[in-house]
């Protein structure tokens, strides 16, 4: 049963042509296929993560859930859909215009450039395809073998990990990949196919490594564990050092490897959305758009570009800041020469002609994630021409207002924002607290407490895996206190 | 179809229902009836299981936002504002506001609850059609004149034509670029009903058992409507003696007393003998309480006023028993050992608590009766 179609006929023209203009800009990406389908099975891809086979799980069924309403109530529709894989897979909605259409492959070539050349993406999985598919298979058999229910379970405890990732990881899986890569090169690099069948069997292989070192002796492993901390990656931690059953720890495998695959996309979001939304408005308004489609272009721009007073639009932010970066780099307007200037009228004249705008937006798409690029080039010019605030609660009032324009202030704010993809830094202390062979969670706070009705239920699941007191150390209402979760009860130390 | 999605799909609802994982249920968001918002729209809920991560509290946290403003302006999004386009993937999904006509909050149901259409009795099945404006055409009245959609057109020609000056923009629309509004035509069927509805509103029944049977009635209401061109409704409420009041006295009154429940059949009886011919309408007899009948002589002759009169006349008559903290619910049985819990004529539901409600719902709709 076929859901989508490659592209054919009046598509596929308009695809050699966009693609000719991308790759006339420069842009350099994995091949990118097309396909087109009906909005039921982009709402499905869409809801699991934009691959076509995902783990059962009723997670993937809510996310479908609500897309379809969503569309039915014509509140929003995904126009696309793109995955980091290589080859490049990128779904098409069939109602869509041929403007939209355009819009949409531009829009998508630009995705791809940025997956294949942003450092964050270097070491992600490009056959993620299979290896989605490949976790389905063995969740489905080891629910066959367990019980739907059991299975079920035990992943939702996992999923509440899900956020308690270490961005450094990205880096440091090229060493687990390369070691693995040794034992077994010569199958590696023969086709395809072994690529899929190696992710298969990855984690078995692996975990027969780990089973060496991983004796019943209760003691030998609390001691390798400590050895290991402090550790952010606590999925990691799971898998490797708490009593879980064969079955359990890969699926904890699995579901970790899913969400490292998923996370560059969360670190980069304004870079991604802000590249992808340059190029296509570029491509479009430059090359490819006919005078006769200014006006729906324009309108579907100006509805992806829109502003909300309660969250920054990542598109908007994204897309301003690489063409402010490109204009100062061609006129000239950084460094110490133009900071220092006093004199206003020149400094509004200031052109040095530079022209290194383009070179300059291509390095930082290289080599920054949305930290660094917001630590970078949002200044205090960019920040007031784009009308920002930040907002707060007021408990008197009990609602959200504004809270200040200050430069600074909305920096800080958004720098804060994007720490961490936004999770609270938690990171496990030690495993054998109090001597006891309890876990110590340590939440370093960054001036904001946790939901602690949600962080209560996080660390029964947590229990659920460590089979043993879960310690939660953070500070709430500026107090420092310490949450223990015994099996039974939430308390505070 | 077939997509293994909709399999975690059917999944994601029986666990919202709470029949599979139980444990899971308390992170369900919201309940599964879209809720009327008063000003003509409905918020549905979008039932979503959040689950338990560590996160920041929201209070503290405030946030970003754009626009105008100074410190000090609320930021809070104005109704009616839904963010357009790609973005907002945001967290934290919440319930969608939509406006809906009764009609389309109607069909929500029957998917909800998977409820069958009615097959309408009596003879004369006229056929009307029925227009609605739901597109757009490029001929038509002026006073069906698409104003936006004109513009876009006459703009779209300007620009096209080169004749665009943004310094002066003056779009000057000519015929072909016109569109008006346009309907299709629905095919419905003309048939009449009426629903009686009966309410023990006696001492035992209290504020909680009264709104159980608001809100159900609402929606029995909102799904007959759908289901008939034109449709009657009575009230009765009765204790030991039963008289007909209208909507507002039905919802609100609290009477107090004994209850004899024949009072209200006769009634009941009384009104369809008198206002409905069977053989043209569509008769739904609707009885709440909490069971709790004066005396078995009484339950007697209810049965017989529902066997002799109103179950021949009606399409099919349905008791809901509200549970209450004094009702013995001992009605509920006699009728059980007659009827049996569904049968051809009579369906009886029982109805534990406000969750409740839409199952019960699909107890008395669920037959397509």
């Amino acid at each position: 049963m076929n859901r989508t179609r490659p592209i054919s006929g009046e598509l596929l023209r308009l695809k050699e042509e966009i693609l000719s203009y991308a790759l006339d800009y420069g842009l350099d990406f994995f091949d990118v296929r097309f396909e087109v389908c009906d909005y039921d099975t982009i709402n499905i891809l869409a809801a699991q993560g934009g691959f076509p086979t995902r783990y059962p799980h009723w997670r993937f069924g809510m996310e479908y859930d609500q897309l379809s309403k969503n569309y039915a109530y014509g509140l929003s529709k995904i126009y696309e859909m793109v995955i980091n894989t290589k080859p490049c897979y990128a779904y098409l909605l069939n109602v869509n215009n041929i403007v939209d259409q355009k819009l949409v492959m531009a829009h998508v070539y630009g995705h791809a450039d940025f997956f294949k050349n942003n450092y964050w993406f270097h070491h992600t999985n490009k056959n993620m395809m299979d290896v989605m598919a490949n976790h389905g298979t063995k969740i489905r058999r080891y629910m066959e073998k367990h019980g739907q229910d059991k299975v079920e379970a035990f992943i939702d405890s996992v999923l509440s990990l899900e956020n308690l990732l270490d961005p450094n990881v990205l880096f440091e899986k090229q060493v687990v990949d390369e070691q693995s890569d040794e034992d077994e090169s010569d199958i590696n690099d023969e086709d395809d196919r072994s690529q899929a069948l190696k992710s298969f069997m990855d984690s078995k292989l692996f975990k027969k490594g780990r089973k060496k070192n991983n004796k019943k002796d209760p003691e030998d492993k609390l001691g390798h564990g400590s050895s290991k901390l402090p550790t952010r990656d606590i999925m990691r931690f799971m898998m490797d050092y708490a009593p879980l059953e064969e079955w359990e720890s890969d699926i904890v495998g699995i579901l970790r490897e899913e969400a490292y695959y998923f996370l560059p996309q969360r670190l980069t979001k304004i870079m991604n959305e802000g590249w992808a939304s340059y190029w296509h408005s570029k491509i479009m308004t430059q090359k490819a758009l006919k005078s006769s489609e200014v006006i729906d272009f324009a309108d579907q721009h100006a509805g992806v570009m829109a502003m909300s007073r309660k969250q920054i639009n990542p598109y908007k932010i994204g897309i301003e800041l690489f063409r402010d970066i490109e204009y100062r780099w061609d006129t000239g307007r950084f460094g110490k020469e133009y900071q220092d200037c006093r004199d206003m009228v020149e400094k509004h004249r200031w052109d040095k002609n530079l022209g290194l705008g383009k070179e300059k937006i291509f390095e930082i798409r290289k080599s920054h994630n949305d930290i660094t690029f917001i630590d970078q080039y949002f200044t205090q010019d960019f920040c007031e021409r784009q009308n920002l605030f930040t907002y707060r609660y007021n408990p008197r009032t009990g609602r959200n207002e504004i809270n200040s324009l200050e430069f600074a202030k909305i920096k800080e704010k958004l720098l804060a924002q994007l720490t961490n993809f936004g999770s609270p830094v938690i990171e496990i202390e030690t495993s054998n607290y109090g001597n006891r062979g309890e876990i110590l969670l340590k939440h370093v706070h960054q001036g904001v407490d946790l939901d602690m009705g949600m962080g209560a239920d996080t660390m029964k699941n947590i229990f659920a895996l460590w089979k043993r007191p879960v310690n939660l150390s953070t500070f709430y209402d500026g107090n420092e206190t310490v949450y223990v979760f015994d099996g039974k009860e939430i308390k505070t130390r | 179809m077939g997509h293994p999605i909709k399999r975690d799909h059917a999944r994601f609802r029986k666990v919202v229902k709470g029949k599979v994982r139980d444990n899971l249920r308390k992170y369900v968001s919201s309940g599964e009836m879209p809720v009327p918002k008063g000003d003509g729209s409905y918020r549905i809920p979008m039932p979503h299981i959040e689950t338990p991560r560590f996160k920041f509290g929201e209070r503290q946290q405030g946030g970003l936002g754009q626009g105008e403003g100074k410190p000090g302006d609320p930021v809070d999004e104005k109704e009616g504002q839904p963010g357009e386009g790609e973005a907002g993937e945001g967290e934290g999904k919440k319930d969608l506001d939509v406006e809906l006509t009764l009609e389309e909050l109607a069909s929500i149901l029957g998917e909800e609850l998977e409820l069958p259409n009615i097959e309408p009795k009596g003879k004369q099945t006229i056929q009307t059609t029925v227009d609605r404006y739901n597109s757009i055409g490029m001929v038509g009245p002026d006073s069906l004149k698409h104003f936006k959609r004109s513009y876009r057109e006459a703009l779209k020609r300007t620009v096209t034509m080169g004749n665009y000056d943004p310094e002066n923009p003056i779009i000057v629309p000519t015929r072909p670029d016109f569109r008006y509004r346009s309907f299709s035509s629905k095919v419905e069927y003309e048939n009449s009903a009426v629903v009686i509805y009966m309410m023990d509103v006696s001492g035992s029944m209290g504020d909680e058992q009264k709104e159980i049977v608001r809100t159900e009635s609402f929606w029995i209401n909102l799904w007959l409507k759908s289901q008939y061109k034109s449709i009657d409704i009575r009230y009765i409420i009765h204790d030991a003696t039963a008289k007909e009041v209208d909507e507002k006295t039905f919802f609100r009154t609290r009477e107090s007393g004994g209850t004899l429940i024949s009072s209200a059949l006769k009634l009941c009886r009384d009104i369809i003998k008198e206002d409905y011919d069977p053989n043209e309408w569509n008769i739904y007899p609707f009885h709440f309480s909490d069971g709790d009948n004066w005396s078995t002589d009484d339950t007697k002759l209810c049965l017989d006023i529902l066997d002799r009169d109103i179950i021949p006349d009606s399409n099919v008559f349905c008791y809901g028993q509200v549970e209450s903290r004094y009702g013995s619910g001992q009605f509920y049985k006699d009728l059980f050992n007659k009827y049996g819990e569904v049968s051809d004529a009579v369906i009886l539901s029982k109805i534990k608590n406000k969750s409740a409600i839409l199952d019960s719902i699909r107890d008395f709709l669920g037959k397509g009766k």
